[in-house]
């Protein structure tokens, strides 16, 4: 098994170091560590049970005495730090005895079945029983004890049992520390102590994050799948599949099978803490739903028909090659995976360029990251974010747009959650008051709640604030940027229509406190903007994430840890597979397809001719669909009929393709209209790499053999075979090399490499082998960096009589966008279907009940979901998820786009909500669909 | 493609680029969008729309560009 080496206490970072002697043996450490995590660097490992390095010290089991000379007692190594010349020893008679006789006491409370435990092998107790040389039990265990305990089993993941429990107060820390939720408690006093969540985990505010069970020493706190299966045998680290925080996993194994996922402590992006999703909900990768055999069919009338892969294969790249022959090369395109690896994404967008010779290839980050893309590389000349994770520990003003970290990046959530318990300030810049507006122990300083569509404006405001009340950093402005386009954005944003007075009829928001805000985002210290979807799904997300940039520049906030601009990417590999040159108009590294020398670049190492006019975009793919002039498609895990906004257009647009080839794990709502199927395989299949958020590329391993029989990068090689263009790769490590080779971001990036260092941040190359965790540090990518004027444009999608309310869209935290593996686990226990939450004067006026079914009519379409009533929103607004597939959320939302990038503006959309008794006429017929899909696949 | 759509989806490229001071940088600033964002048939047809029907629909400003930078704006494959 793969050991995570505890040293009982968190590291310390400091100027100096201090050295000391410990049995015998001299050793230096930072100033401000403990005794405890000083011998453990000596390889002395002092007995423990309320100590673990994740946690801060709590010197509460007095199993950890230490001796020190020239000082009375024994003090509890955990709690003690190091002085200079102190010489201690962790072994004595006397320390022997006294370490015996605590845990004389543990033990006597508790059960000696450890044959039979669960945890037998993996307990801390255990191991400390044995090394503390416990032999008998004075006590008897027929005194008072809580051997009769009931189990709590409400958790579908985990179990309490608190028999076993040692109350040493670790869940309860971790709870807080890491994960800071609260929702443990050690209720009762003494021998009565015990923890508690209230009446049960499920029915507590516990958010399943696995941080009590991978910090409790025994087994009170079990994976039920280690219950179930045992423990594991051998363990290997990879990368978790759902989102763009990318925490580090071991798959701990038993042969083929996953006995548990445990979040990898030198993990960087996580650092050892993980999210119900990536810890617990990755049954789906196994689960009975996967189609593992090819299936072929000549119209989507037609009953599905297995056939072979050759078989498979054959007939898309044949149909493929007779639908360009009749309508022309660029009548076919692909779409990469934001899900997949990178090295499959670059496969795919090869495929397109150099196989299919076109440049019709874009990615899911068309319909949601795609403004960040082309606003940070207009503004400071790289289409990614410019921190890492880390870098919000640095942190002393924290900015929050359109975002709810809490759900959607929880792992990160956490991490500036610590940070803002230590004193960072907080606004949050959000229709709705998200969780972070207020949680335990954390409380924005400003909460401004715009109504949707409004960011521009919000963000002008805030920059006319900084402008005219001379809170720029001039000196940084001076040095870092293009002068003629300050001048012209200083002379924009301090217009009177740009005042938070001027627009607090458009933002809804009180002129006071957006001054207050942007004073305090300009003169508060370090100040770091970490935005999300609420920024890019609109008409204006380019815009708003350019004026988002603006404000970086003016204030100086970028360049350095604890300040930039930071886009909260939502797919595991959405930062990946737009760097792979997924998007139609880029070839990898974001180079322009009309440039010569990058083409040349491509040319030469591909043998073909690539295009130099930009391909079709996902919606312009649907409605070159519609015209007639696009027919087929290779669509690599992705759902487009549930994800993209109005569902009929898409499902339209799709029923008149000629070859629809979906390659995907399970028969997603794509596959309803497809011609081909090919089984795809799970991130547990393959090797391969995923970039997170922070621009860091960390390995993906494979832990078992594809379900299907290829992992789907062989898929993709396979068919480009077929289509005259062989790929020649053995491993993807051959692909990462070519994709170094070719781009200059990636120039240092090597498997090798990646197995030395854990992950990389790119740009990883001459000048940066490491990698590089803070981006624009001297100079912007693009030298100097460009302000841009953001005039608010108001959207067309208005509220009108017929629709008066605003519909604005989100995730949650235990489903998964498209729900595709959550709604496959345990987690739908959380969330089992989607509703709209309104607000209670909004409500009231419709006669909508809590709970009760409504209909929600925009000029796209209706649909009907239940009712939950909620003051989170604010009057006029109304929101819903979209995980579930019959609920239709998309068929609602409408085909505005992002003027620059086209991404959808899901986040706006007109609406009016009444009560209903019955499905929406959609839900009905797409039920019929569905229904009648599904038994083409069971007759087939 | 439908012509509304397209020609919505210029009429707020315009939106954007309108702000800019400069009405040449503006002029361009949409021309360039264009060609390195929309696929060739979106442009051609948004010309032929220009010629056909005198632009109907398009923001002056989007109508100016795709005059004066028409060269640029037609295919090249
Ligand atoms: S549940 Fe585990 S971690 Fe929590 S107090 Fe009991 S033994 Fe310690
Ligand atoms: S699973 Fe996470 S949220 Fe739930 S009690 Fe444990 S630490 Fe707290
Ligand atoms: S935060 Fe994201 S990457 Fe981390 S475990 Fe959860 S879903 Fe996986
Ligand atoms: S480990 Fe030090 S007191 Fe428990």
């Amino acid at each position: 098994m793969l050991e995570q080496k505890d040293f009982g206490t968190p590291e310390r970072i400091a100027d100096e170091d201090v050295t000391l002697e410990i049995d015998g043996m001299k050793v230096s450490v930072p100033r401000g560590t403990s005794i405890m995590r000083a011998a453990g660097m000596c390889d002395v490992n002092v007995p423990r049970l309320c100590a673990t390095d994740s946690l801060e010290p709590f010197g509460s089991c007095r199993l950890c005495l230490v001796e020190i000379e020239g000082r009375r007692g024994y003090p509890a190594s955990c709690t003690t730090p190091v002085e200079p010349g102190m010489k201690v020893h962790t072994q004595s008679a006397k320390l022997q005895a006294l370490r015996r006789g605590v845990m004389e006491l543990y033990i006597s409370d508790h059960p000696l079945d450890c044959l039979t435990c669960s945890a037998n092998g993996d307990c801390e107790l255990q191991d400390m029983a044995g090394k503390v040389g416990l032999r008998e039990v004075r006590y008897g265990f027929e005194g008072r004890n809580h051997l009769a305990e009931s189990r709590d089993e409400s958790n579908p993941y985990f179990a309490y049992d608190p028999a076993k429990c040692i109350v040493c107060n670790r869940c309860v820390r971790a709870c807080e520390e890491i994960q800071g939720t609260y929702a443990l408690t050690i209720i009762g006093r003494g021998f009565d102590s015990r923890v508690s969540a209230g009446k049960s985990f499920m029915e507590s505010d516990c958010v399943s994050c696995g941080a009590c069970v991978q910090a409790c020493p025994t087994a009170t706190l079990q994976e039920k799948s280690v219950t179930e299966m045992g423990l594991p045998e051998h363990g290997v680290v990879t990368t978790c599949a759902y989102c763009g925080v990318g925490c580090a996993f071991i798959a701990e194994m038993k042969g083929e099978e996953v006995v548990r996922m445990v979040p990898y402590k030198h993990g960087q992006a996580n650092e050892g803490h993980s999210c119900v999703k990536g810890r617990f909900a990755w049954g789906y990768a196994t689960h009975q739903d996967r189609i593992l055999k090819p299936m072929i069919r000549s119209r989507i009338t037609d009953p599905w028909r297995e056939v072979s892969w050759d078989e498979a294969l054959d007939y898309a790249a044949s149909e493929f090659r007779r639908i360009q022959e009749k309508h022309g090369k660029n009548s076919i395109g692909g779409i990469v995976s934001s899900r997949c690896t990178n090295e499959e994404g670059y496969l795919v967008q090869k495929l397109v360029r150099a196989a299919f010779g076109n440049n019709n290839v874009d990615t899911c980050a068309r319909v949601c990251h795609s403004p960040t893309g082309y606003g940070l590389k207009q503004t400071l000349g790289e289409s990614a974010g410019t921190q890492t994770f880390k870098s919000v520990e640095d942190s002393d003003v924290i900015m929050v747009i359109g975002a709810n970290p809490t759900d959607a990046h929880p792992v990160f959530a956490s991490r500036m959650k610590k940070r803002l318990k230590a004193g960072a300030r907080l606004i949050v810049i959000d229709p709705r008051k998200i969780e972070l507006v207020d949680a335990p122990h954390v409380k924005a300083d400003f909460h401004l709640p715009l109504k949707p569509g409004t960011n521009v404006a919000m963000l002008s405001a805030i920059a006319h604030v900084i402008a005219t009340e001379g809170l720029m950093d001039m000196e940084f402005i001076r040095q870092r940027c293009e002068e003629k386009a300050f001048l012209q954005w200083r002379d924009f944003v301090s217009l009177p229509e740009n005042s938070p007075e001027a627009m607090e009829e458009v933002t809804g928001v009180p002129a006071s406190l957006v001054r207050g805000a942007a004073r305090l985002y300009a003169t508060g210290g370090n100040a770091a903007i970490y935005y999300g979807l609420g920024v890019t799904e609109h008409a204006q997300g380019s815009t708003a994430v350019m004026a988002i940039a603006n404000l970086a520049m003016a204030t100086g906030n970028i360049g350095r840890s604890g300040v930039g601009v930071n886009p909260l990417r939502g797919q595991n590999n959405v930062q990946g597979s737009c760097d792979m040159g997924s998007f139609p108009h880029e070839l990898p590294g974001y180079r322009h397809v009309s440039d010569p020398a990058t083409r040349d670049l491509f040319e030469h190492a591909w043998g073909v001719h690539v295009q130099q006019e930009p391909g079709l975009r996902i919606p312009n793919m649907f409605d070159a669909a519609l015209d007639g002039s696009f027919k087929g498609l290779y669509c690599q895990g992705e759902d487009i009929v549930q994800s993209d906004p109005n569902t009929r257009h898409v499902a339209e647009a799709l029923s008149s393709m000629e070859c629809i080839v979906v390659q995907d794990i399970f028969l997603n709502e794509t596959t309803l209209y497809a011609h081909v199927f090919l089984p795809g395989s799970s991130f547990l299949e393959k090797d391969g790499t995923f970039t997170n958020a922070e621009r860091r590329i960390s390995r993906v391993r494979k832990v078992m053999q594809p379900k299907a029989g290829f992992a789907d990068w062989e898929v993709t090689i396979e068919l480009s075979k077929r289509l005259g263009y062989p790929m020649d790769y053995r491993h993807p490590s051959e692909i990462m090399d070519e994709i170094a080779r070719l781009t200059p971001t990636f120039h240092g990036v090597s498997y090798e490499k990646l197995d030395r260092l854990g992950s990389i941040q790119w740009p990883c190359n001459e000048e940066a082998p490491s990698g590089t965790p803070i981006m624009h540090v001297d100079h912007f990518v693009r030298g100097k960096g460009k302000f841009i004027v953001t005039k608010y444009v108001a959207t067309d999608e208005k509220v009108t009589k017929r629709f008066p309310l605003i519909l604005t869209t989100g995730r949650i935290l235990s489903q998964y966008n498209v729900g595709a593996q959550t709604r496959r686990t345990e987690n739908v226990q959380w969330h089992e279907e989607d509703v709209l939450e309104i607000h209670p004067h909004d409500a009231e006026e419709r006669g909508i009940a809590d709970n009760g079914w409504v209909k929600i009519q925009s000029r796209s379409g209706e649909t009907v979901l239940r009712a939950k009533i909620s003051e989170r929103m604010q009057p006029g607004v109304v929101y819903t998820t979209f995980h579930f597939p019959e609920s239709g959320a998309n068929v609602i939302t409408t085909e505005n786009s992002d003027w620059a990038t086209n991404c959808p503006e899901y986040k706006v959309t007109a609406v009016e909500v009444k009560p209903a008794t019955e499905p929406s006429s959609w839900q009905k017929s797409y039920a019929r669909f569905r229904k009648a899909q599904h038994e083409l696949l069971a007759s087939s | 493609m439908d012509m509304q759509n397209l020609i919505h989806m210029a009429n707020q490229i315009g939106d954007f680029f309108e702000t800019i001071p400069d009405h040449e940088e503006s002029l361009s600033g949409i021309a360039n969008h264009l060609q390195r964002f929309w696929e060739p048939r979106m442009r051609m047809q948004l010309l032929e729309h220009v010629d056909a029907r005198n632009g109907e629909g398009l923001k002056p400003v989007v109508l100016e560009a795709l005059r004066i930078h028409r060269g640029d704006l037609i295919a090249h494959h």
